[in-house]
């Protein structure tokens, strides 16, 4: 590991738990490079997660972690940001974690426009319970639970976070590590909701399910399903089908719950 | 004396009581009949600079009250029933991670939505074993309008010195009633706040039991010393671990810096039990009908004595097993099937005849139905 | 007495899992596998874009600069 970047890791906990060329080892990778990037203060940054491969994350990271109950970090989060504002909260969690049993959370965090980054690690499958299917997983695709083929429909987790109010939303990949790490940075550095959804892959489960077991086959298959989100906006819906669109969707300025409520207080103790 | 009497509502008197003990922030979401708690800690709260949030339901208000706590607030949530099975897997999580909170639970008639408006004390094995796994927990239960506001901060602070959960164990006429309360002069309340970890300490061990009394000093999330927390079975640095060794340790001393300290915990107050031959154990609301025919009773001249429990889990094993020998009976009275008279017949031993008077259709035990099933106990062959 | 600065790619053998991204994903061809572990065998064709370094799943790749162990 490059010297710099020790600080930001729990060394001794190395090598993590995960299966070699998960994608969940580059996008922590990405995110710690992001902090690094922005010389945020270590101390005042609080990483929160759920349960999943994924969730396992902020257990290698030297910062204050919570590592919560499955889908409910944002719960937890929303706690810490609205007792202590100064601290930076970020929230690393899974498709399964963020949009299944989560999915209630986020939107609801997205609406309120609280300072958390999130940042999830979107495998497409439920990787810890050995590759069930999340709803990120695309119709048509294998996993443990859908033998013949998964019939629900996916979210578009983007787009089902600008409508629920996020200010800042952006899709990248293990792929786009550079274009990645440029987009949390600005995650980071947004006051309000910001999401990214960080396209990751698991090998093991979705990958042996879908033939392509290994993770250089994975990462070939996003790499040519990509698309720059520029580029999208040119192409119908049936040119878009099995694509993924990257870049930055949206950003917003709009008022931040914790200095909301800050406002609040102050009411509160004029009409004292 | 700078103490004033005000006519209180008991959720009125949760809510003023928490923050006399320092709860500075509160995540709920609304329920009857807990929902005047949320209402007035919306108002109160910020007044002295604590924060309120409304979630989007009860399983997310306890994980805010989780997270507030980590960061060094006192946090509390309050709910009925519905709400309170929606809590559990977070409420097992704070008794893992050992967070300090208060979660009030104003019962109502169950089980699923059950009988919204309506009281019941349903809740009496929940409370202690609502979440999955070997877990410890408080539960304390007032009876007055008075009591809530002192028992309420009697939670803050035998969850801050603890590091465990308290649950205040209400019921809907308790949460509903109003009585004058006598607030005490705020300096006169002792208030304990969690032990902290010495700042200048290099290598912090969040569960280390640095002081033998099975209660790990906690930091605070953002004051300088970086920690792990996790919900999953972990050593003394907070990092997980499935060892058998580190599992059954952690386990242990998570009871007993419970068990450890009945002296503390234990409240129950004992009327007339000396020379009683039938003592009438209750809780809540219900006991203030027992203390009704009880005093009836009394002045016909029967030998009748009340055992009431503020301290419902740990069970006040003690209690019962110290009442004197010419005790015969003892009536458990509760707006239930018969949840806690399974605990006093395991104290009883045998020693003593152990009978039940519940209610669970809503409408509260009457002091005359508590001396018709006392009159036949007593008299049975 | 300065060292003359020597480019290298440093490959730290006990954190690499074998997964193959950085052989397969180098714009230049650097790496070579022998048996699944990737070895620096054209070090001249290095263009330092570090895109090895930012994909390795274990942070096992430095990129011009020293490992440190
Ligand atoms: C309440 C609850 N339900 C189910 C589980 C089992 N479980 C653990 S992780 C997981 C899915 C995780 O999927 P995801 O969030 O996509 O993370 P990944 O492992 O793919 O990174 C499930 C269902 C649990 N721990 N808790
Ligand atoms: S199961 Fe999948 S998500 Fe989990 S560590 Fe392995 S590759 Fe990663
Ligand atoms: S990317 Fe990293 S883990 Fe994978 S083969 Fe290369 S050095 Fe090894
Ligand atoms: S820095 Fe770029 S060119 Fe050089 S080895 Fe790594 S991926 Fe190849
Ligand atoms: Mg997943």
């Amino acid at each position: 590991m490059r010297k710099e970047l020790e600080k930001y890791f729990r060394t001794e906990k190395l090598p993590h738990i995960w299966c070699p060329g998960c994608g969940h080892g580059i996008l922590t990778g990405a995110v710690v490079r992001a902090i690094d990037n922005l010389k945020l203060d270590q101390g005042k940054i609080c990483i929160v997660s759920g349960i999943g491969c994924s969730s396992r994350a902020p257990g290698y990271l030297n910062f204050n972690t919570l590592h919560t109950t499955h889908g409910r970090a944002l719960a937890f989060a929303t706690g810490i940001k609205l007792a202590k504002p100064e601290l930076k909260v970020i929230v690393l969690t899974g498709d399964g974690d963020c949009a299944a049993i989560g999915g209630n959370h986020f939107i609801h965090a997205c609406r309120r426009n609280i300072d958390i980054t999130t940042v999830v690690f979107n495998n497409n499958i439920y990787g810890m319970t050995s590759g069930q299917y999340s709803p990120m997983t695309p119709q048509g695709a294998f996993a443990t639970t859908a033998p013949y083929g998964n019939i629900d429909r996916s979210f578009d987790l983007c787009k089902l976070a600008q409508s629920a109010g996020a200010t800042y939303v952006a899709r990248g990949t293990v792929y786009h590590i550079p274009q990645l790490i440029k987009l949390i940075e600005k995650a980071l550095l947004h006051k309000g909701f910001s999401l990214i959804d960080a396209i990751s892959i698991c090998p093991t489960y979705f990958g042996r399910k879908n033939k392509m077991s290994s993770p250089v086959r994975m990462m070939e298959f996003i790499k040519d399903a990509c698309i720059p989100a520029k580029n999208a906006e040119k192409l119908t819906k049936e040119e878009l089908a099995g694509k993924i669109v990257i870049g930055e969707f949206y950003e917003e300025f709009a008022p931040e719950y914790t200095e909301e409520y800050a406002k609040v207080i102050e009411k509160a103790r004029e009409g004292k | 004396m700078n103490s004033k009497a005000i006519l209180m509502q008991g959720n009125e008197a949760c809510v003023e009581g928490a923050i006399a003990a320092g709860m500075r922030f509160y995540a709920g979401y609304p329920i009857t009949p807990s929902t005047e708690i949320a209402e007035l800690s919306a108002e109160k709260l910020p007044k002295v600079g604590g924060k309120f949030i409304q979630m989007e339901d009860e399983i997310a208000s306890m994980g805010a009250v989780i997270g507030a706590s980590l960061a060094g607030l006192k946090a509390m949530t309050a709910t009925s029933g519905p709400g309170f099975s929606l809590k559990q897997e977070n409420i097992g999580f704070a008794c893992l991670t050992e967070v300090p909170c208060v979660i009030v639970n104003v019962q109502r008639g169950g089980p699923s939505t059950g009988l919204p408006t309506l009281p019941a004390q349903g809740d009496v094995m929940q409370a202690r074993w609502g979440t999955h796994g070997d877990h410890p927990i408080i539960v304390v239960s007032p009876s007055y309008v008075k009591e809530v506001y002192e028992l309420t901060i009697r939670a803050f602070n035998l969850s801050e010195k603890y590091r465990v959960p308290c649950i205040l164990l209400m019921d809907e006429v308790v949460a509903h009633m109003r009585e004058k309360v006598e607030l005490p002069d705020p300096s006169s309340i002792k208030i304990i706040n969690r032990k902290k970890p010495d700042p200048t300490i290099k290598e912090y061990e969040p569960y280390k039991d640095c002081d033998g009394d099975g209660i790990p000093p906690m930091a605070n999330f953002g004051e300088g010393i970086p920690f792990h927390v996790t919900g999953l079975i972990h050593d003394i640095t907070g990092f997980p671990s499935t060892s058998a060794t580190v599992t059954e340790a952690l386990i242990t001393r998570l009871m007993k810096k419970i068990y450890d300290n009945l002296d503390d915990i234990l409240d129950y107050e004992s009327i007339f039990t000396n020379d009683a031959d039938t003592v009438i154990i209750s809780f809540g609301s219900t006991a203030r009908s027992v203390m009704r025919a009880v005093q009836i009773m009394r002045r016909e001249g029967q030998k009748i004595g009340m055992l009431r429990l503020k301290t419902i889990w740990p069970f006040a094993h003690r209690a019962i097993q110290e009442l004197s020998s010419q005790v015969k009976n003892l009536i458990v009275a509760e707006m239930n099937f018969g949840q806690l008279v399974e605990m006093v017949k395991a104290s009883a031993e045998g020693r003593f005849y152990v009978a039940g008077i519940n209610k669970f259709n809503g409408e509260l035990i009457a002091p005359n139905e508590i001396i018709s099933r006392t009159r036949e106990v007593r008299s049975r062959a | 007495m300065m060292a003359e600065k020597t480019f290298s790619i440093h490959v730290n053998d006990r954190a690499c899992k074998r997964c193959g991204i950085c052989i397969a994903f180098c714009p230049k061809k650097v790496f070579s596998s022998e048996n699944g572990k990737p070895v620096v065998t054209n070090l001249e064709a290095c263009i330092k874009c570090k895109l090895c370094e930012l994909r390795c799943p274990d942070y096992a790749i430095v990129v011009g600069g020293e490992e440190n162990e």
